[in-house]
C-alpha cells in the first residue's frame, strides 16, 4: 500500500481548511460555528467570575506562600472588597500562634442546658450567612442514660433544658490527626503550632472532601455567598479565622483565634449563660483547661476513630 | 451509514501530506463529522442536551452550590454518584485487553481498541463530574502538580487525579498509535504499545482501587469504610465496563455495518457471568455484617434498604438496582444471551441500570445519611443536578461516537483485507 486509499478526489483530505468549499463543509462550517455561538450564550453566566474574581485573587498564592508585603496587599484587597460587598469597614489581621501554646477546650455536660447561646455568638462573631442560622456548633438533646447520638436531636424547638434530656454541644474538635486535613487534595486546610485546624478560604478548591471526612460534622460549605447587613459585620476579622468567606469554599470553627491568640475567650465561652464552656492553654499548668484534665473524668468523643481531639467532655 | 463514499480510489496525495498525525487526527474529525440524516440528528440531539447542561453548570458557577440540593449533611451528590459510575466504566473497558494479550486471545484482537474508546470518554466524563462538583472551579489549577500545591502522597483525591489522568494519556496513546498505523497501512510496532497495553490493564485496576479508597478511608463514614469496597468496586466495573462495550459493538453492527467476531462477544459474556456472580456474593456479605451486627455500621443499610425513622427516600432507588442487577445476571445466564438477541440487549442494560444505581445513589449518598452525629437529612437530586449530569453524559456520547466513527473511518480506508488488528 503506497498511497492511501481514502482520498477521492471529490472528498477533501483536509474538510473546511484549503479546500474549494463543498456543500458538506460549508454545513459543517456553518454547524460549527452555531455550535459555538450557541456554547457562549449557554455559558454566559460564567461571564460573573471576572466581576467576582479579580486577577490577583485568580493568581493569589497559598497562605503559606504569601511573604509579608504580600500579605499586607491581600488584607488591603479583601478589606475593600467587604467594604464594596457589605459596605462595611473591617480591619484583617493575621495573628500568628504563640510559640508553647496549645488549646483545649472542654464542656460541662452537668452544666451545659441547650440553650443555644453559644450558637447565636458564633453566627454573629463569625460573620456567618444570617439567612440560615449557620454556626460552627451544634448542641444535640440527649437521652438520660445515652450517649447514643442516634437518639439524639439538634432540632429541638421546646423550652430548655428537659428534665430527661442532658444537652451536648459538638464544633470542630480540633484532632491531633485531623481526617480532613489528611484527605485535602490541595493543602488548604491545615494544623497550626497551637493546634487549631484552619482554612485558607482563598486556597480552597470546593470539593467537599473534608466535609466527608469529618467524623464530628464540623465543616461547613458556603453554598451561596453570605449575607450579612452591614450594620451587623463584625470588623474584627483575621485572615484564617472570622473574615467573611467567599461563596464555594469550606469553613470551619477556629476557636476564634482572632480572640484567642490575643488572650481573650472564645465568643461561644463568653456568650455561655451557664459556665459550662472551659478553654485554655494545655501546656499551662495553672490553666483552668488544664485543672479540669487533671482533676475530672473526661472524655473525647468517637475515640475509637484515633482522631485525638482537643476537645473534651465531662460531668461533675 | 457508512463514513466513507463508497467509490473511494486511490489517492495521489503527497505522502508526506498522509502521514503527519495532526492530520490524520484533522482527517478523522472530518470523517467523524460525516454521515447520514440519523448521524446528525443524534449528534444534534447530543449538542442540544450538552448545550443544557452547560448553560445549568453555568448558572451553577454565578449562584453557587445552593442551586443543588446537596447540603453540609450530604454534601457529594449526584455527580460524585455518576463520577464512581464512570471510573467503573473506564476501569471496565480495558477488561477486553486481559483476554486479548494476557490469555493471547486472538479474536479479542479485534475489537479491544473499542474498549480503550470507551474507557477515553468515560475517564473524559469522570473528569467533568468532578469539575461541576467543585465549588471553585476557578482555582482548579491548585490541583496541578508544580504549579498548584498537591497533597501528594497523602490526599487519595490527589492520586485519583493523577490515575485518571495518566490512564487516559495512556490510552489515548496507544488507540491513537493503533489507529495511526491501521491508517497508514503499517504493522504496529509492538514496542510502542504492548508495554503500554500492559500498563493499561495495571491501570485500569489502579483507577477504581484508588476511587474506592476515596471512600472507605474514611473512619467516620461506616458505610463506607469496609475493605470490600475496592473489590466491589472492580468487579461491578467489570460488568458494567463490557455490557456497555456488547452495546457498543451492536449498535456499530447496525449503524456502520461493522461486525465484531462472535467469540469475542462471548468471551465478555463470561467475563460478565463470573464478575456479576463476585459482585453478588460480596454484596450479600456486606448486607450480612451490616445487617446482623447492627449498630453504626447498620444504620445506612438500614435506611437504604428499609427506611429510617420514617425516611425512606432511598429505598426505591436501591430496589431498583437489586432488582436489576439480578435479572439481568439472570440473563446472561441463559443460553439466549448467547445469541445475537433481545436478552443479551436487555441483559446488558439491565445490569448497566443496576450497577449505576448501586454504585451511585446507592453507594454515595447513603454514605451521608444519617449524618456523623446521627441526623438524617435527606437528598433528593436538583433539576440543576440533573441537567448539569445528563449533559456529562450527551458530551461523553458525543466524545464517543467521534472516536467511534474515526476508529470505523480507519478501518474502512484500510480496506475489508485488512481487518482492524489491534
Amino acid at each position: 500500500m503506497t498511497s492511501h486509499p481514502n482520498n477521492p478526489s471529490n472528498e477533501p483530505l483536509l474538510p473546511i481548511l484549503d479546500q474549494p468549499s463543498s456543500r458538506r463543509t460549508a454545513l459543517k462550517a456553518a454547524g460549527a460555528a452555531l455550535g459555538l455561538a450557541a456554547f457562549g450564550k449557554a455559558v454566559s453566566p460564567l461571564m460573573v467570575i471576572p466581576e467576582n474574581v479579580s486577577v490577583d485573587e485568580f493568581l493569589q498564592q497559598h497562605y503559606k506562600e504569601l511573604t509579608d508585603d504580600d500579605k499586607a496587599k491581600v488584607f488591603a484587597r479583601l478589606e475593600a472588597e467587604t467594604k464594596e460587598d457589605y459596605g462595611a469597614d473591617v480591619t484583617i489581621s493575621d495573628p500568628e500562634a504563640i510559640p508553647g501554646v496549645k488549646f483545649g477546650y472542654a464542656i460541662n455536660l452537668s452544666k451545659c442546658n441547650g440553650n443555644g447561646a453559644c450558637m447565636e455568638a458564633c453566627n454573629k462573631e463569625n460573620n456567618h450567612h444570617r439567612g440560615v442560622d449557620q454556626s460552627y456548633i451544634r448542641v444535640l438533646e440527649m437521652s438520660k442514660g445515652s450517649m447514643d447520638m442516634e437518639q439524639g436531636s439538634t432540632t429541638y424547638d421546646h423550652t430548655v433544658p428537659q428534665d430527661d434530656k442532658f444537652y451536648m454541644p459538638v464544633q470542630c474538635q480540633q484532632c491531633d490527626n485531623p481526617p480532613c486535613v489528611t484527605v485535602c487534595p490541595v493543602e488548604a486546610t491545615w494544623k497550626e503550632d497551637d493546634g487549631i485546624v484552619v482554612v485558607d478560604y482563598n486556597w480552597c478548591i470546593g470539593c467537599r472532601y473534608c466535609e466527608a471526612a469529618c467524623p464530628y460534622h464540623a465543616r461547613r460549605f458556603n453554598w451561596e455567598q453570605p449575607e450579612i447587613p452591614a450594620e451587623e459585620v463584625n470588623p474584627d476579622q483575621g485572615y484564617l479565622s472570622n473574615r467573611v468567606r467567599p461563596q464555594g469554599t469550606m469553613e470551619k470553627c477556629h476557636y476564634c483565634l482572632h480572640r484567642t491568640r490575643e488572650g481573650r475567650a472564645p465568643a461561644c465561652l463568653e456568650a455561655c449563660p451557664t459556665g459550662a464552656r472551659v478553654f485554655g492553654d494545655m501546656n499551662d499548668p495553672d490553666s483552668d483547661i488544664n485543672y479540669v484534665l487533671k482533676n475530672k473524668r473526661v472524655f473525647v468523643l468517637k475515640e475509637e476513630l484515633g482522631t485525638q481531639p482537643s476537645f473534651f467532655y465531662f460531668f461533675d | 451509514m457508512s463514513t466513507t463514499t463508497p467509490d473511494a480510489i486511490a489517492s495521489d496525495a503527497p505522502e508526506d501530506l498522509v502521514r503527519s498525525y495532526p492530520r490524520f487526527i484533522w482527517w478523522g474529525l472530518g470523517e467523524a463529522t460525516n454521515g447520514g440524516v440519523g448521524f446528525y440528528l443524534w449528534m444534534f440531539v447530543l449538542t442540544a442536551i450538552a448545550l443544557v447542561g452547560a448553560n445549568a453548570w453555568a448558572v451553577q458557577v454565578a449562584d453557587g452550590m445552593i442551586v443543588t440540593n446537596m447540603t453540609d449533611h450530604v454534601s457529594w451528590g449526584l455527580y460524585i454518584a455518576n463520577f464512581t459510575f464512570f471510573v467503573g466504566l473506564a476501569a471496565g473497558g480495558v477488561m477486553m485487553v486481559i483476554p486479548a494479550y494476557l490469555y493471547d486471545d486472538e479474536e479479542m484482537h479485534k475489537v479491544v481498541i473499542f474498549g480503550e474508546i470507551v474507557a477515553i470518554a468515560a475517564i473524559i466524563m469522570c473528569t467533568l463530574s468532578v469539575l461541576v462538583d467543585l465549588g471553585r472551579p476557578d482555582r482548579f489549577w491548585h490541583l496541578l502538580p508544580y504549579i498548584g500545591r498537591v497533597n501528594f502522597p497523602v490526599s487519595m483525591l490527589t492520586w485519583d487525579v493523577l490515575v485518571l489522568n495518566g490512564y487516559l494519556l495512556i490510552n489515548l496513546h496507544i488507540v491513537g498509535y493503533l489507529l495511526y498505523m491501521q491508517f497508514l497501512g503499517r504493522r504496529p510496532n509492538p514496542k510502542w504499545y504492548v508495554p503500554f497495553v500492559f500498563l493499561s490493564i495495571a491501570w485500569a485496576i489502579s483507577i477504581h482501587t484508588v476511587t474506592a479508597f476515596l471512600y472507605c478511608g474514611l473512619g467516620g463514614r461506616p458505610f463506607w469504610n469496609t475493605a470490600l469496597l475496592a473489590p466491589r468496586f472492580l468487579a461491578s466495573a467489570f460488568v458494567s465496563g463490557p455490557a456497555f462495550i456488547i452495546l457498543v459493538m451492536r449498535i456499530l453492527r447496525v449503524t456502520t455495518g461493522y461486525t465484531a467476531p462472535v467469540s469475542a462477544a462471548n468471551t465478555l459474556i463470561q467475563i460478565i457471568r463470573v464478575s456479576m456472580t463476585i459482585n453478588l456474593v460480596m454484596l450479600a456479605s456486606e448486607i450480612f455484617t451490616m445487617f446482623y451486627t447492627g449498630g453504626a455500621h447498620g444504620a445506612s443499610a438500614h435506611y437504604l434498604f428499609f427506611g429510617l425513622h420514617g425516611h425512606h427516600g432511598l429505598v426505591p432507588w436501591m430496589w431498583t438496582a437489586i432488582i436489576c442487577n439480578l435479572i439481568g445476571t439472570v440473563f446472561f445466564f441463559l443460553p439466549a444471551a448467547l445469541e445475537r438477541g433481545s436478552i443479551r440487549i436487555a441483559a446488558c442494560v439491565l445490569c448497566i441500570v443496576g450497577i449505576w444505581i448501586e454504585k451511585g445513589m446507592g453507594l454515595i449518598v447513603p454514605g451521608f445519611i444519617p449524618s456523623t452525629l446521627h441526623e438524617i437529612v435527606e437528598y433528593t437530586p436538583s433539576l440543576t443536578e440533573w441537567k448539569v449530569s445528563a449533559g456529562i453524559w450527551a458530551f461523553g456520547f458525543m466524545v464517543l461516537t467521534v472516536l467511534l466513527k474515526m476508529a470505523t473511518a480507519v478501518f474502512h480506508s484500510s480496506g475489508e483485507s485488512a481487518k482492524p488488528t489491534a
